[in-house]
């Protein structure tokens, strides 16, 4: 009786303590809320993979209060534990990761993959767990058509981006007009539905896609796919490929004496970290479509305040993969902050309710439709001069105009 | 037709290297029935010493051939004697394992020691000159490592058939047990077998950074065709991988010129197909 009474007392005493200092009617404290961050940490794709987390986690520690001055949300409630998984670039082990993080780890929520083709499964895997998964750097457009109710997309999809990159070239048809058009992509996720909202587009627009130009992933040799480009003498190219593939394709262009007009990249191996130490000089008047630059960075306080401690403490720039999943892990926190809790079906009302003004990003702010797509997010085109992107496109935000055609790519 | 003769020049071109990556694999399975799982991997290193050779040293790839041959013949001779012989004697499932098993840790290991990144050469020697003739085109890089594929191999084969040393690997290829009476010592001519093998795979990791970038997964897909090559050409025949080699590249390009998203499967169906109606390949007499 009397070891109750103690045991009792000492219950109080930890309630008393768990109170916080102030001891008034503070928000009850979740303690750690575990998050899981599922990007290819291994693979070829690893540099953006990496890249991305930083994103995620720089992310976690403003929302953990590690960065007091910069004027973004903190979380009260508990604080953000950052659980990666490698997904090795493989939708199955993606898949494998939701069900380790949920099930083992007890994560409750999820953010990545970087790759469309393992977002694809693991938000699958995440809908039939009814756990909440937001996605910052994944641009399929098909990954946000599927109905799903626990996934969400900050960032925009390939269909604003090629509609990005289509408006920009009706902007400047009278210097360069553009009839005939070739998309070459790896087959996979990312580049097929790519390729085929493309082709859906590119009628509205009085385009006509000539071919269709596809290789495996992690390809030992590109050459017929450079000799069939080469046949189809494009105005222009769209090009979806990682840093691995982009890095064959352009050094065969060189090699074969091929250089089409102008080279439009879909971000990834466009925006990879290792893409100008690996090629050099060649990089230069590669363009590309982008959620967030450094020089749109510069442009707005809380952005290069981001970007600033990205560089100090990755020891490289922030890009616009680590951007949009930077931004994913701010709109998670924010849900999971005004839910004050980590039940699963409250963070998804917080999420289907997010409302965002202040981001690090370009856009107007973060609104989800019913599908789950930020509608706000839109994209920018830039180009690469002195081993830099700059803008060409919204005409607004510009601080370049676009050189076309490029330099061959075998004289440099 | 244009397309169709330089497709075929370029299929000869990668072809080249998918027959010097594969003649590691096919000596050290002629000389001792192993079949080495971590051999693509052997080309990953390969490719690593290359490219660090540049990033420290500056050292073209070119001119970091002959140490990155020297580094994987020594990888060779280290894995031949921790690894290899201590299960020369148990079950061949064994044997398989154990090189699996060396896939793996070659793989984290450099993943733990050089990251996943994807490193490359921007701006090799070879990439200063390029072959065009009559709208047919070759980078220097693939020339380069074109003819030093070819050299490396003729450089092996005559090893093999014309020296005194290689008359003792072909020995012991054949009769282990009678090369042992004859004098000759299979434990010494095992560990020359795979000297010779780390050095050739060696050359062509070197050969292939003048164009590709290297990351823990760069040899996966090279050591794939490499299987296909030795299979087909038929195991242990150092003429059948380069025949096997030229032959798998021209076929690549020519499919990819009307199915681009095919080229690097028709690999792969070439091998069924071969494997249906010539199991012992096209060289082979096993």
């Amino acid at each position: 009786m009397k070891r109750a009474a103690v045991l009792l007392g000492l219950l109080v005493a930890i309630a008393a303590c768990g109170g916080g200092p102030g001891g008034g009617a503070a928000k009850a404290s979740l303690g750690d809320i575990k998050i899981g961050a599922l990007f290819p940490l291994s693979g070829s794709v690893a540099s953006s993979g990496t890249d991305a987390l930083h994103g995620v986690e720089l992310a976690a520690d403003v929302l953990n209060g590690k960065y007091p001055n910069i004027d973004l949300p903190k979380l009260t409630v508990g604080k953000i534990v950052i659980d990666s998984a490698d997904t090795q670039g493989d939708a199955q082990v993606g898949e494998a990761d939701v069900d380790r993080l949920v099930n083992s780890d007890k994560v409750v929520a999820l953010t990545g993959a970087f790759q469309s083709a393992v977002t694809v499964t693991a938000s699958q895997r995440a809908e039939r767990l009814a756990v909440p998964m937001v996605n910052g750097s994944s641009s399929s457009t098909a990954l946000t058509e599927r109905g799903f109710k626990w996934f969400w997309r900050v960032g925009p999809s390939d269909r604003t981006f090629a509609d990005t990159y289509f408006k920009w070239l009706k902007s400047i048809e009278k210097d360069h007009p553009v009839k005939r058009m070739v998309v070459i992509n790896e087959n996979d996720q990312f580049g097929n539905d790519g390729q085929k909202v493309i082709g859906e587009l590119a009628p509205q627009y009085n385009v006509q896609i000539v071919d269709n130009i596809v290789y495996p992933f992690n390809a030992t040799d590109l050459t017929s796919q450079v000799q069939k480009m080469r046949g189809d003498n494009p105005d222009a190219v769209f090009v979806f490929a990682f840093i691995n593939d982009l890095t064959l394709l352009m050094k065969t262009m060189a090699q074969l004496n091929y250089t089409p007009p102008v080279m439009l990249g879909f971000g990834a191996g466009f925006v990879d970290p290792k893409f100008v130490p690996n090629l050099g000089s060649k990089t230069e008047y590669a363009t590309t479509r982008a959620a967030w630059s450094l020089e749109i960075g510069q442009k707005n306080a809380v952005a290069k305040a981001i970007a600033d401690a990205f560089r100090q403490k990755y020891g490289q720039d922030m890009t616009e993969n680590s951007a949009r999943d930077f931004e994913a892990m701010m709109v998670l926190g924010g849900a999971i902050e005004s839910a004050g809790s980590t039940d699963p079906a409250k963070i998804q009302r917080a999420l289907n309710k997010t409302n965002i003004t202040r981001t690090i990003m370009p856009w107007k702010g973060i609104k989800f439709d019913g599908r789950g797509q930020n509608e706000l997010a839109s994209g920018v085109i830039q180009q690469m001069t002195g081993g830099q992107y700059h803008v060409l496109y919204p005409t607004e935000v510009a601080s370049a105009k676009v050189t076309w055609p490029i330099p061959p790519l075998s004289s440099r | 037709m244009q397309e169709v003769v330089q497709a075929v020049v370029s299929g000869l071109l990668i072809g080249a290297i998918y027959a010097l990556v594969a003649v590691g694999l096919t000596l050290i399975f002629g000389v001792m029935d192993i079949v080495n799982f971590a051999h693509g991997n052997f080309l990953m290193a390969a490719m690593y010493v290359a490219f660090f050779a540049w990033a420290l040293a500056r050292l073209d790839p070119l001119a970091g051939i002959p140490i990155a041959a020297a580094a994987l013949g020594v990888l060779g001779v280290v894995v031949y004697r921790l690894v290899i012989r201590p299960v020369l004697k148990g079950p061949p499932l064994s044997q398989i394992i154990v090189t699996f098993g060396l896939l793996v840790l070659l793989q984290g290991a450099a993943q733990l020691l050089f990251s996943a990144d994807e490193r490359g050469i921007p701006h090799p020697l070879s990439d200063l000159f390029a072959l065009r003739l009559g709208g047919i085109a070759a980078g220097g890089p693939q020339l380069m490592a074109a003819a030093g594929a070819v050299l490396a191999t003729g450089v092996v084969w005559w090893f093999v058939s014309r020296t005194e040393w290689g008359a003792a690997l072909s020995a012991v290829a054949q009769d282990s047990g009678a090369a042992r009476l004859m004098g000759i010592d299979p434990d010494r001519v095992h560990l020359l077998a795979w000297a010779i093998g780390g050095a050739s795979v060696g050359v062509a990791g070197a050969l292939l950074m003048s164009f590709f970038t290297v990351s823990p997964t760069a040899g996966a897909n090279f050591g794939l065709v490499a299987f296909v090559v030795v299979s087909l050409g038929g195991f242990g025949s150092l003429r059948g991988a380069l025949l096997a080699g030229l032959a798998l590249g021209v076929v690549q390009d020519l499919v990819g010129l009307w199915l681009p998203a095919y080229g690097f499967a028709a690999i792969f169906a070439l091998y069924l197909a071969v494997v249906l109606l010539r199991p012992q390949g096209l060289f082979g007499s096993r």
